[in-house]
């Protein structure tokens, strides 16, 4: 199609011309599904930001006097009760409040991160880049789980280490360990990004005018990066989190101290549910997960076509 | 082609070594395999853990050790698992077997699927069916393995017998107890969903591939001449459009070993499948140093040589790529 | 004029667009005869290109198509998928502008001929492989016998263009249309392309469809000219007349705009084509042509004889004395 139009003329005069940045905008708010995520991803923040009033109980508390264990969803307990009788909706919000802050952290952690190695190896090139993009392939193929145990272990041994980022189990270790794996794919973007920059006239002109490389970097490579960096950043949400959901699951995940719980956490109990049939149990913690990561990856996927209309929409 | 290959491969053994080396240091580190050696055996004699440090290269001194660990390793001098003293071989291998049938069951199931639906999709961008593939394949990257695993099981293990009366598809192991021999159906009823666990992650990922690199080709100028050929549809879209499609496809794959690698681990794992998932975390939790060592070499190796395959397969597919 | 090759007539092609419809040919008669070379010109977003794609069956299905396409009697338009797609490659080929994209890169150039052979005949692969040998010998592609075996992006981009012209004609096709084949060439290779292209005409008979925005093009090779403007044909006849006495102001202006001999300056036509989205009621070209009358815009021109051209220039009887030349 494009090959046919390409050569005619369209217009008399310019329609109303717009910023990119207001084009972005208007193609994101374009993407339906985006906007539904969006909206369901703000409510559920909300919520979790304001826990003690959406919260109907304590973490630790049980609904009422024993028996109080696994009860089915009820009016006392809108999602039903686990093995020690606490109430499941109020422990969901509780463990979501955590694991979105692990997301979160560890995600700016990765994208910072990322960013700085990317941009150095890109702009510097050769044999720096060269080792760098050799450790991101290797990591990127190295079956995760196996990687973030193994290293969770090594790090936990390391004395001096534990001192900064706290013992295997607790929240400021976990957000480490997923930084230390998330910022592969965001180096692998920002240096791709660089290459690609560099070659454009702009970038030229503005280094044959004398501009100094910190001067480019912040005049042309950031504000051209940052589309992919956002998108980049979504998406590490969802890793940390799902990353964490994992650990957790098989039991080398964070224990948040004095009853405090994690989504991860609590889809690890559903293991044992299932065989059980106490499905709420199950189900709720997944769901809620799942929600999450779903929105996220929409939202993610609807910036990046926002900032990036060349790319097609399953990209 | 063949000296490109033999080059290739000439650099996966350095890389080989120098992580199996970090690995080592790694574990060493993280297992301390002393200790959970004192652990499982306290009433060792000292000539015993002597023996057990010289077969697993445990020396105060990292290089050496390794070395001395990698000469038993290539000599097949394999030290005996700390709990149990097994031999690690034959479990190691029949762990390879499970996952190996499972692994390519599930590749195969979600790789032609995926690239299937993923063609599906590109032949209409925008369309109905598009976006019904979209959203599958978002679900798909949205749920992780140990969810879908749940609620399958949930599905099958519970509400299935509980409906109908028969468990159709079993929710653990690869026989059911007490089974002994070798018996197809039972094999593939008890793969079906730990099958579908992983498939639906490659599914997941390739239709988005393909899908992407297929659009890209449909919009190319050889596809057009291609149609003006008097080519028929199909041959211009298979020949055409999904052959120079899969090249960038291949590449990435080869990056994706690890990720299917991964789903397998956590899917036997939920699964009480008998394969390296189950092998590997049993052992990580033990601190099983001579039981995980083999295991992560194979590992390793496997995501070499797979990228190593992609690269050759790259080369094959694409004239441009130059081979010197 | 029932004796010619390829007729198309009143075609129009609409683009259904996110800004409307847009009319990219807008009623166009074409007559090629037998063998000769017709060269079909006009600036970029005329339709020339468009019209032919139409007649192909090669535009994308947000097109519109009404009209005739009659290949050597045989309608086109509205014919069944299967049987344009027996026309298509054998009697009607085509050879496109940008010879770099044109050849898929992930087979070797033979292999893109054999196909196009043993898609329209029954022959066998062996005789098919000797048979694209023999083609790429007469493009002129030395060492033909190993160059089958080449990827394209071993040869040269006018290499390339004539792997593409040997494509084409490999089934001996009745008309050849080229879509500015020269265009993404250097300026010594597109003089090789256009010999190529006139020994295929000579040697096998074969018409082609020349088209081009560049008149030195047309003038080197072309027997007759059809000159398109906004999806329009404003004039045509044998390329001699064209060029000796062209009757509309947009011809005039096309041709003072070529270097020539005695101009101490090109004279570039005034103004822009017009928005193909909502084109004018009149001649296209009237809000351009000093000449204009009210009466150029009160309804569309059609092409009437005039000496032993055809135009559309309502104006041409007035024009012949006072006009430039």
């Amino acid at each position: 199609m494009q090959f046919l139009i390409r050569g005619f003329v369209l217009i008399d005069e310019p329609l109303v011309s717009l910023s990119p940045r207001q084009m972005a905008w208007r193609r994101f708010a374009g993407h339906k599904a985006a906007l539904i995520c969006t909206a369901i991803l703000s409510f559920l923040v909300l919520a979790v930001i304001v826990s003690p009033l959406t919260a109907r109980y304590g973490v630790n508390q049980s609904v009422k006097a024993p028996p109080n264990s696994y009860l089915p969803p009820s009016k006392l307990a809108w999602l039903g009760t686990d093995d020690i009788g606490r109430d499941l909706y109020s422990r969901l919000i509780y463990g979501t409040r955590v694991s979105l802050l692990i997301g979160l952290f560890s995600a700016f952690i990765s994208v910072f991160v990322g960013c700085v190695v990317g941009a150095v190896a890109g702009f510097r090139g050769g044999r720096f880049d060269d080792v760098v993009m050799r450790i991101t392939d290797l990591f990127l193929a190295f079956p995760f789980l196996v990687a973030l145990l193994v290293v969770r272990n090594m790090f936990g041994s390391i004395k001096w280490l534990t001192y900064i980022i706290g013992d295997v189990s607790s929240l400021r270790f976990i957000i480490f360990l997923l930084s230390f794996f998330g910022w592969m794919g965001v180096a692998r973007i920002v240096r791709g990004q660089v290459l690609a920059l560099k070659e454009r006239e702009f970038i030229e002109a503005a280094r044959a005018s004398g501009a100094s490389r910190a001067y480019i970097i912040k005049r042309h490579l950031l504000p051209n990066s940052i589309g992919p960096i956002m998108v980049a950043l979504t998406f590490s949400v969802v890793g940390a989190i799902s990353g964490e959901a994992t650990l957790s699951f098989f039991g080398y995940g964070p224990q948040p101290g004095a009853g405090a719980t994690s989504l991860g956490l609590l889809v690890g109990q559903a293991k044992g549910a299932v065989q059980t049939g106490f499905w709420w149990i199950a189900l709720f913690p997944c769901l809620v997960l799942v929600v999450i990561s779903l929105c996220i990856n929409f939202i993610g996927d609807a910036l990046r076509d926002a900032t990036d209309p060349r790319m097609d929409a399953g990209k | 082609m063949f000296r490109f290959a033999l080059r290739r491969s000439a650099w996966a053994i350095p890389t080989l070594l120098l992580v199996t080396f970090l690995v080592y240091i790694a574990l060493r580190m993280g297992t301390d395999p002393l200790a959970s050696y004192m652990r499982s055996n306290p009433r060792a004699t000292h000539t015993k853990i002597e023996q057990y440090k010289k077969l697993n290269g445990l020396g105060s001194n990292y290089v050496t050790g390794y070395f001395s660990w990698l000469k038993n390793f290539v000599t097949f001098n394999w030290p005996r698992s700390i709990k149990g003293s097994r031999e690690v071989w034959p479990e190691l291998k029949d762990a390879i077997a499970n996952s190996a049938r499972l692994g390519i069951a599930a590749t195969a199931v979600g790789v032609s699927v995926g690239l299937g639906i993923g063609i599906f999709a590109a032949l209409r961008p925008g369309g109905k069916r598009d976006v019904a593939v979209n959203t599958v394949a978002f679900v798909g990257i949205s749920v992780p393995p140990y969810i879908s695993a749940i609620l399958l099981q949930l599905v099958f293990a519970v509400y299935w017998s509980k409906w109908f009366g028969n468990s159709l598809f079993p929710t653990s192991g690869v026989y059911p107890p007490g089974q002994d021999g070798f018996d197809l159906v039972l094999m593939i009823k008890h793969m079906a969903l730990p099958t579908v666990v992983v498939a639906i992650q490659v599914i997941a990922v390739y239709s988005r591939y393909m899908r992407s690199s297929l659009l890209d080709v449909l919009n190319s100028d050889y596809m057009r001449t291609a149609r003006s050929k008097g080519l028929s549809e199909f041959r211009i879209l298979m020949r055409h459009g999904v052959r120079n499609a899969l090249i960038p496809v291949i590449t990435i794959a080869a990056l994706d070993i690890g990720a299917i690698v991964g789903g397998l681990i956590i899917t036997e794992n939920i699964f009480d499948y008998p394969g390296t998932g189950k092998y590997f975390l049993s052992a990580f939790g033990n601190g099983d140093f001579p039981l995980l060592m083999p295991l992560m070499v194979i590992i390793v190796a496997s995501v070499l040589l797979f990228n190593l395959l992609a690269d050759i397969s790259y080369a094959v597919l694409d004239p441009r790529i130059r081979l010197d | 004029m029932s004796d010619s090759i390829l007729q198309i007539r009143d075609l129009r092609v609409t683009f259904s667009t996110q800004m409307g419809e847009l009319r990219a040919v807008r009623g166009v008669d074409v007559d090629v005869a037998p063998g000769e070379i017709l060269g079909v010109v006009g600036e970029s977003g005329s339709g020339k290109s468009v019209s032919f794609l139409a007649a192909m069956g090669l535009l994308p299905q947000s097109a519109t198509i009404t009209g005739s396409v009659k290949l050597d009697g045989i309608e086109l338009i509205g014919a069944k998928k299967k049987a344009i797609r027996s026309v298509r490659g054998r009697s009607l080929a085509m050879v496109f502008q940008d010879p770099l994209s044109a050849l898929n890169p992930v087979h070797r150039v033979g292999d893109q001929i054999v196909e196009m052979i043993q898609s329209h005949q029954d022959m066998n692969t062996h005789d098919a492989e000797k048979r694209a040998v023999e083609l790429l010998e007469i493009v002129g592609i030395p060492q033909p016998n190993d160059r089958a075996r080449q990827y394209p992006h071993e040869f040269s981009g006018g290499m390339r263009q004539r792997v593409v012209i040997a494509m084409a004609i490999a089934n001996n096709p009745k008309v050849l249309i080229a879509d500015e084949p020269t265009t993404a060439l250097d300026v010594t290779v597109q003089a090789q392309i256009l010999e190529v292209i006139q020994r295929v005409q000579q040697t096998f008979g074969t018409a082609v469809v020349l088209i081009t925005h560049d008149l030195g093009v047309i003038a080197r090779v072309a027997d007759s000219v059809n000159v398109m403007y906004a999806g329009r044909n404003v004039e045509s006849g044998p390329v001699q007349s064209i060029f000796d006495h062209p009757s509309h102001p947009y011809t005039r202006g096309l041709l003072s705009s070529l270097p020539h001999e005695g101009a101490d300056r090109l004279q570039p036509i005034a103004g822009f084509p017009p928005n193909m989205l909502a084109p004018p009621s009149g001649c296209g070209f009237a809000p351009r042509c000093e000449f204009a009358i009210d009466a150029c815009n009160a309804e569309l021109p059609t092409l009437q004889p005039f000496d032993d051209l055809q135009t559309s220039c309502i104006r041409a009887v007035d024009l012949r004395i006072g006009g430039r030349s």
